[in-house]
């Protein structure tokens, strides 16, 4: 089972300027969850952070007792080894053809055989379709090879936390749509927590278990699927909607007036909460739906108990 | 924050630290062998030649320039330890720098600055491997070792050179050239000769390996960090070579006093 991430009032700022501020959340074991925003929210920063390679300046990451933000380096070079991470380019050694690219994790961290990494590595190419093009280089393959290519590299070692960086950037919607599905059923098969970080409105709408939002330097919500794809927060509908009808403009943000103006237009209506995607039929189910149901239950049983009882400091 | 004097010394610091951090690592295990000599092989390959043919004219002109000098004071016998010397130890390594920092150096930093905005290095650390064991140390090493090595070339390349340019051109007579030369010049000049090549090696190495690491923005910054590199392992090494040829003139008592 996948490991538990849990984000403790974040800050990051580069100089003056502050990306995101006092993000908390959970990304729990085993589930999918998806991180939107509209571009240059910081969603990028926001994965390195929890990976540690940037270091915010508030705040905690902790998976497992590491503090990916503030321990020793050693610990978090340690606590690396359990992630799997899919860059936005794959980020594919230039100089080692596929092969050697997707063995490298392997013979680094490992004393296995090479009979046995050529096992592993062709396992891997296999489940994200690159068999027959281990001799190649990255500079000869397309965008969507060298994001498969990625993705097998970052799950030779059988990593519990799997971070995907714009999985479908630069990718046309039927290898965006067989991506969602490889996600899935990876998912199904290894029960590994996931964070992908998009602005894909059908990933968004299908792969996650949990959805989060990041504008205007916070989190603005971060919750179960359902949830959120009913929601009524302006910036949230405006972004699933992918319309223009909201507080996200070109420029980022827009000003007053032009928002008084839009007041008078039709609101945006709610995108509904379309079928989430099973794994490919002959796979395991995946474990994470049960786990799932079970915290969700118990939030809503939470939240209906809260709204009953009488506030603190009430008279009964 | 963004005050110049603090960004020099952050800058300065980060340089210091990524030297100590390759110091510590490069007596980490597994030791990069195979990088290492890649590397070396490179880095000499890009070196050898411009350095031996740069070297021909270099020799000579200290030659001319200290014959014309010695005749006007009536010591001609003296040309040879005199522009022998000045080879040694200071024209050699001089242009040991300059082709270690331009033509290795700035490989180097191009190569390490385009893995950077690949995310190469990113992905890197993410697998839990050290870049600065993995990539920096045996391009550090393998720098030092090309500036000792390329060193001795250049030496006897350009004494050879001077050597030529006096005898045949000067009319100088090579037997007042070569017992000057033993009469002037000992073994520690070439020891120093060596040890500065080594220290230039070793600063072009980190230089361009902190650029490198630290391009800003996109492939134009590569650009920069390959040209600022270069020109700041110029300043750094001029500077070296002062204090080192001080030190060594105090320290090492000159054989003709």
């Amino acid at each position: 089972m996948g490991i538990e991430v849990t984000v403790e009032g974040l800050t990051k700022s580069f100089g003056s300027q502050t990306v995101w501020e006092d993000v908390t959340l959970t990304l729990p074991a085993g589930e999918v969850s998806v991180m939107l925003g509209p571009s240059g929210t910081g969603k990028t920063v926001f994965l390195k952070s929890v990976i540690g390679l940037l270091r915010p300046e508030h705040g905690r990451v902790l998976v497992g007792d590491v503090d990916m933000a503030s321990s020793p380096e050693h610990e978090i070079y340690e606590a690396r080894k359990l992630f799997g991470v899919m860059f936005q380019d794959g980020a594919l050694f230039g100089s080692m053809n596929l092969y050697d690219n997707i063995a490298f994790p392997l013979r680094e961290h490992t004393r296995k055989k090479e009979s046995e990494i050529r096992r592993i590595v062709l396992e891997r190419m296999e489940l994200v379709g690159l068999i027959g093009s281990e001799a190649k280089l990255p500079g000869e393959i397309s965008g969507g090879m060298r994001k498969r290519a990625g993705l097998a590299r970052a799950l030779v070692l059988d990593p519990q936390i799997i971070l995907c960086d714009e999985p479908d950037s630069g990718l046309d919607p039927v290898r965006t749509s067989y991506l969602s599905q490889l996600l899935i059923d990876l998912n199904a098969q290894i029960d590994a927590t996931m964070l992908i970080v998009t602005h894909n409105l059908d990933i968004a709408t299908t792969v996650p278990d949990n959805l989060g939002m990041l504008f205007r330097r916070r989190l603005v919500a971060f919750g179960p699927r359902e949830l959120l794809l009913t929601s009524d927060e302006p910036v949230v509908r405006q972004f699933l909607g992918g319309h223009r009808h909201g507080p996200i403009g070109m420029a980022e943000e827009k000003d007053q007036q032009t928002l008084d103006l839009e007041k008078e237009l039709l609101p945006a209506p709610a995108v509904g909460v379309p079928p989430q995607l099973e794994p490919s039929p002959g796979l395991p189910p995946r474990q994470a739906v049960q786990r799932r149901r079970q915290r969700v239950l118990a939030l809503q049983n939470q939240r209906r108990v809260a709204a009953t009882a009488p506030a603190p400091g009430e008279q009964p | 924050m963004s005050n110049p004097v603090q960004g020099a010394l952050r800058q300065s610091g980060d340089f210091f630290a990524l030297g100590a951090t390759t110091l510590r690592d490069t007596f980490r295990r597994p030791f990069q062998l195979r990088e290492l000599i890649e590397q070396f092989w490179f880095v000499a390959s890009v070196t050898i030649l411009p350095a031996a043919l740069v070297s021909i004219p270099f020799g000579a002109v200290i030659a001319l320039q200290v014959g014309s000098l010695t005749q006007q004071l009536g010591a001609q016998s003296f040309t040879g330890g005199a522009s022998v010397l000045a080879v040694v130890q200071q024209a050699s390594p001089l242009i040991v720098a300059l082709l270690i920092a331009g033509a290795g150096g700035s490989a180097i930093c191009a190569d390490l600055g385009s893995r950077k905005i690949r995310e190469e290095l990113d992905a890197m650390e993410v697998m839990g491997v050290s870049p600065v064991q993995r990539l920096i140390v045996p391009r550090v090493l393998a720098m030092m070792l090309v500036a000792v090595l390329l060193n001795g070339l250049v030496s006897v390349v350009g004494v050879v050179g001077g050597y030529v340019f006096n005898v045949y051109l000067q009319h100088g007579t090579p037997g007042a050239y070569l017992s000057s030369f033993s009469a002037l010049a000992q073994l520690p000049d070439i020891y120093i000769g060596e040890f500065k090549a080594l220290v230039f090696g070793l600063i072009a190495g980190l230089v361009a390996a902190h650029r490198g690491l630290h391009p800003r923005g996109g492939p134009k910054g590569v650009g920069d960090a390959v040209n600022q590199s270069v020109v700041i392992t110029f300043l750094l090494l001029f500077l070296v070579n002062v204090v080192l040829t001080a030190v060594y003139l105090q320290l090492v008592p000159q054989k003709g006093m």
